[in-house]
């Protein structure tokens, strides 16, 4: 069978290069339009920008100016590195606890940590949000605690697979040899977890950089926004679309993710693959 | 190990992750069910009145979630079944021996990094575009609404389960593969005796994604199409969001809303992990 598929290998390699064209067209269109006039892009979105259409980089400055792009972006990375950093150390501190303490206490923990896998986002997003605006949550130190509390259950879930695969026979070594649990854990359980670090990194912040109703609802709007609330809030804050600005804005909100996205692929990859067996 | 010593520790272990549950999940989740059974504008003002806003909406011609419901449902079944074919396809496809398959894979996976609103704007240019030659837009019809979910759906959800089925397929063993070719197997008797049940895992984990992904969608409902024309391709999520924010006085029935929409994720998660768990082989 191999033989016969290697002898048509071109055919299968030339539909797949024409389908894989096609994929990343709509990304392009995007991309050739970011330098139209605004007037064009919906008149005429599939021609080449030519002398009289073309406006250089008007698009992208006025995008930037009208939604503050690069404080948004800012803030975007911000909260991303800091929730998953949190998610990572505090969650896998939770889970290796669980997973060693067996007691009443750590499997209602558990149970409920598996239970908020199930429940959307739209059955606590009115509670969540009055509950954070009480707290004083709004802004991106503290939404890192609603980040961290509401990716608790996947994370923990994660972690407590992993840590069951650990021989426990290398942390009693370590606790014979004098440390506490605190250092057995920094010293030698992390270390190893950290495969399963880099997949729940991955899928939380795929999640959390992408996430959009969380963050408009818990931050305070007027003062910081991320780069999916930039994104909407140029439909929302004017009457007719700026087109131009949109996709100048669009243009530079998938830039810096595929730039990523070729740079960590391989880790991304097997992340989600890692993350899809063990969910 | 020194149980003793660990627990001394549990609450350095243990409370910092707490505290954020607490706030971001256990207490949101329970007034949110008690709230469900309120009339309230903030949650201070909570008044208890029963099951009033359960009732309320089913009877308002003004309210469409019982449309959303069935738009929603009609969509996770197109979706659910485009998906992971196409999927699976192209994955037993990309695990032959072709040139470039890495290429393909990065290329397919890319748009799930992508974040649903921005992809809601990419896709609203290219479908206005086609749909202008027509005289056409999305917002005529909640037919061009729905196909354009659809089309966006697959687009950005057939890479994420390619990789995971890429990942089923080559787990199989080979020698169960030259086993069934030696015993005279044809290619198509070879997918479906063999590399099917193989991957079965696989299929429990693309469907239960799937699913749920395609029934709690928001972010790319509300970029691409924002429910327009009139609510006709607005899906439960959105329905709710619009209830809570849109709506003065009708806070409780979006929670209640919210609460029946939270029974149905949990109902479908649990009817399709038995359903497709049990087809599993051992190994």
């Amino acid at each position: 069978m191999n033989a016969r598929k290697a002898k048509h290998g071109w055919i299968w390699t030339l539909g797949f290069s024409i389908l894989s064209l096609s994929w990343i067209y709509p990304i392009v269109l995007v991309f050739i339009n970011s330098f139209k006039k605004k007037a064009y892009i919906s008149r005429a979105p599939f021609e080449i920008p030519t002398d009289k259409m073309y406006v250089g980089l008007e698009n992208y400055i006025n995008g930037i100016e009208k939604t503050n792009l690069i404080e948004a972006f800012g803030c975007s990375l911000f909260i991303t590195v800091f929730s998953v950093a949190a998610i990572i150390l505090f969650c896998s501190m939770s889970a290796w606890y669980i997973s060693r303490v067996r007691t009443r206490v750590t499997k209602t923990i558990y149970y409920l940590c598996l239970f908020s896998m199930i429940v959307p986002f739209q059955m606590v997003m009115f509670t969540l949000s009055k509950i954070a605006n009480m707290l004083k949550l709004g802004n991106p130190v503290g939404i890192v605690v609603v980040y961290l509390g509401f990716g608790a259950g996947l994370s923990i879930f994660m972690f407590v697979g992993f840590c069951k695969s650990i021989p426990i026979e290398i942390e009693e070594a370590a606790m014979i040899d004098g440390c506490n649990p605190l250092q057995t854990y920094f010293r030698v359980v992390l270390p190893i977890m950290k495969p399963t670090c880099i997949t729940v990194m991955i899928l939380q912040a795929m999640w959390i950089w992408n996430d959009y109703l969380l963050p408009s609802l818990v931050l305070d709007q007027k003062r910081y926004k991320t780069i999916p609330m930039a994104v909407q809030y140029l439909k929302g804050g004017y009457g007719a679309v700026d087109m131009g600005a949109m996709m100048g804005t669009l243009v530079l909100a998938i830039v810096p993710i595929i730039i990523f996205y070729i740079i960590c692929q391989k880790y991304i990859i097997e992340g989600v693959v890692a993350g899809a067996v063990k969910g | 190990m020194n149980n003793r010593s660990m627990k001394k520790y549990g609450p350095i272990f243990l409370l910092p992750t707490m505290i954020a549950f607490t706030i971001g999940f256990i207490a949101p989740f329970i007034l949110g069910v008690y709230l469900s059974f309120c009339e309230f504008t903030t949650v201070t003002d909570a008044r208890f009145v029963g099951l009033k806003n359960y009732i309320r909406f089913w009877n308002d011609p003004s309210d469409v979630f019982l449309h959303s419901l069935w738009f929603t449902a009609l969509f996770t079944i197109v979706t659910v079944l485009l998906i992971n074919v196409i999927g699976f396809a192209v994955a037993l496809a990309l695990t032959k021996k072709i040139k470039g398959t890495n290429l393909f894979r990065t290329v397919f996976f890319m748009p799930n990094l992508i974040g649903g609103i921005v992809l809601g704007y990419v896709w609203q240019l290219l479908l206005n575009g086609i749909l202008a030659q027509f005289g056409r837009n999305l917002k005529y019809s909640s037919v061009y609404g729905f196909i354009g979910l659809v089309i966006l759906m697959c687009w950005q959800q057939i890479g994420y389960m390619m990789i995971i089925y890429i990942s089923g397929i080559q787990n199989i063993p080979g020698e169960l593969i030259e086993a069934a070719k030696i015993d005279g197997a044809s290619p198509r008797q070879i997918l479906k005796n063999v590399t099917i049940p193989m991957v079965m895992p696989s299929i429990t984990i693309c469907t239960f994604l799937t699913l749920t992904n395609s029934f709690k969608l928001f972010d790319q409902n509300l970029a691409l199409t924002d429910g327009d024309p009139s609510k006709m391709s607005e899906m439960l999520a959105l329905n709710i969001y619009n209830t809570f924010y849109g709506r003065n006085g009708w806070e409780g029935v979006g929670q209640a809303k919210a609460v029946i929409f939270f029974l149905l994720v949990a109902a479908i998660a649990l009817v399709q992990n038995y359903l497709t768990r049990s087809k599993e082989v051992q190994q």
